[in-house]
């Protein structure tokens, strides 16, 4: 038998409480970056959205479908974000985000858990393209 | 609890790969639309091929060859009784996806015109929607779409409407992939042939379970699968009325496809060889005649009646949960049973699903326009084969009773 998460571990009350009540979920009116992910797998999506101000992401919101993995893991990481430095967010590593979350998945899952983060990640990088030329 | 109908025979100790532990539980297979599984009797034939008689076909004059190139024979002329066909009618191709192909880049890119209308349906897999709209593209035609109906089932009256138009080419599925409707095939290729319209019929998800007799039902061109009827994955065939094999230009060009080659020229095999360009997927298609032996063996009529009462069986068990919405029509179905359970999203279900050692296939199911018109972005499907019994239906539903558990439903 190979070791995998119980459902009840995978779906604890924290990630079901953030995909019934998403925090930062929403659309930003004029945003500074923003990105568009999907899992062509699933035909999850999720598009992520950043203001920024004096280099930090003063605010952040998130909007799509997908399971309760993909959003939870993008709320969470959102929440996470807001506030940070831009260098930090693309120096955010795969690991980082996945502690958000706390739990073991399969790699078909992980696409799920990951597809917010390369949203986000590709927003900020998107921002200090343009506006580091 | 479920109720033996199957005649006391227990189709899955013939399928090798059911016999194992999953995370410790028995698998139960339901994902038999995407691909099914394989008997012990195909395994065989392939193994038996490479053992014994492995050598390429047609123009070797040494015993193996002369052997292979029987057995490819044999398998084409099995594959063709299987659907009522002449030999020389069908084409092996890797599948229904590259058959669809097939007929678009041959037989399409000859007959449609700049402003004419292709006509397919609102619940197409996308191998039978982007090969048309890439040659309505190409072409400048237009792609139009027979609605369905609120129930799943297709607008015979829109369906009417929209031949009344002459569209150059009518394709459309036997059976859907994702509602399990069964489409009336001969009634609709008639609609299409008064109109002098074209027909192409998409038979992926019927040839796994319904008797099929392409010269009854008319379409000009059919396709469909190995790999969900039993066979190997990359063996498929393509139905082709022999006039239009005649009058198309091949698919793919280079060897085995030939008469002659000039420097500059070049002349045509017979049909359906002129559609067989390079060395084809030989061992696959050995398997593809095991697999109908097997079938035949079973009798299709038997086939379709089995897996019509493991479908109605599903239903009623699935319509006892009030927490699980089912897609598609209620009966005139076949295969498949789509549904989603209160707000979960279907990978959620499936992974809690997978833990018992279930599988179901989640997501769009490559019909990302029938999920817009269903209103879902993604559903689950859980679909059947001769080998899966009520048994396995009743661990699908106690495996939906926990997903209302773990997301308190």
């Amino acid at each position: 038998m190979t070791q995998t998460s119980s459902s009840t571990q995978m779906y604890s009350e924290i990630i079901l409480d953030y995909y019934r009540h998403p925090r930062n979920f929403g659309t930003i009116s004029k945003p500074d970056a923003s990105s568009h992910e999907v899992n062509p797998l699933c035909g999850d999506e999720v598009t992520v959205q950043l203001k920024i101000k004096g280099g930090k992401v003063e605010k952040i919101k998130f909007n799509g479908k997908g399971c309760a993995i993909s959003q939870a893991s993008t709320s969470m990481l959102c929440e996470h974000i807001e506030g940070k430095k831009l260098e930090e967010v693309v120096k955010m590593s795969k690991e980082e985000a996945l502690e958000l979350l706390g739990i073991n998945l399969s790699p078909m899952r992980l696409k799920c858990a990951l597809l917010g983060f390369k949203a986000a990640k590709l927003a900020a990088f998107k921002y200090l393209g343009v506006n580091e030329k | 609890m479920a109720k033996n109908v199957n005649n006391n025979y227990n189709y899955k100790s013939d399928f090798p790969i059911l016999n194992q532990k999953i995370r410790g539980k028995p698998l139960v297979y339901l994902d038999s639309a995407s691909t099914s599984q394989k008997p012990a009797n195909v395994i065989a034939s392939e193994k038996e091929f490479y053992e014994h008689y492995n050598a390429n076909i047609h123009r070797g004059v040494h015993y193996l060859s002369e052997k292979a190139t029987q057995m490819y024979e044999d398998a084409r002329e099995k594959t063709a009784k299987f659907v009522e066909a002449k030999s020389e009618e069908i084409v092996f191709v890797r599948g229904a996806t590259e058959g669809i192909n097939l007929i678009a880049a041959t037989f399409g890119e000859q007959n449609v015109k700049s402003g004419d209308t292709i006509l397919i349906t609102e619940m197409e897999h996308h191998s039978n929607l982007v090969p048309w709209q890439q040659l309505a593209a190409r072409k400048k035609a237009k792609l139009e779409f027979v609605e369905i109906n609120t129930d799943g089932t297709l607008n015979l009256n829109d369906a009417a409407a929209k031949l009344e138009k002459q569209p150059a080419i009518f394709s459309f599925t036997h059976v859907s992939n994702v509602l399990g409707t069964i489409n009336p095939v001969e009634k609709l290729t008639k609609m299409a042939k008064k109109r002098g319209v074209s027909v192409v019929l998409d038979a992926a998800q019927s040839a796994p379970h319904l008797p099929l007799n392409f010269a009854t039902i008319g379409a000009d061109f059919a396709a469909f699968s190995g790999h969900k009827m039993l066979s190997p994955t990359g063996i498929g065939a393509v139905y082709g009325k022999r006039e239009h094999l005649e009058n198309m230009p091949p698919y793919q060009t280079g060897g085995h496809m030939i008469k002659t080659v000039t420097k500059q020229t070049a002349t045509w095999n017979d049909v359906p060889w002129k559609f067989e360009a390079g060395t084809s997927n030989i061992a696959g298609a050995v398997g593809l005649g095991a697999a109908i032996e097997y079938l035949e063996k079973i009798g299709m009529k038997k086939v379709e009646r089995y897996n019509a009462e493991l479908v109605s069986y599903c239903l009623e068990e699935l319509q006892k949960l009030p927490f699980v919405t089912i897609y598609g029509p209620l009966e005139n179905r076949c295969g498949v049973v789509s549904f989603n359970v209160g707000d979960m999203h279907s990978h959620d279900v499936s992974s809690i699903l997978d833990e018992e050692g279930i599988a179901i296939r989640s997501g769009h199911h490559c019909c990302q326009p029938l999920m817009e018109t269903l209103g879902v972005t993604a559903t689950c499907r859980a679909s059947f084969h001769i080998y899966n019994t009520m048994e396995d239906v009743d661990k699908l539903v106690n495996g939906l009773k926990k997903c209302k558990k773990v997301f308190k439903l």
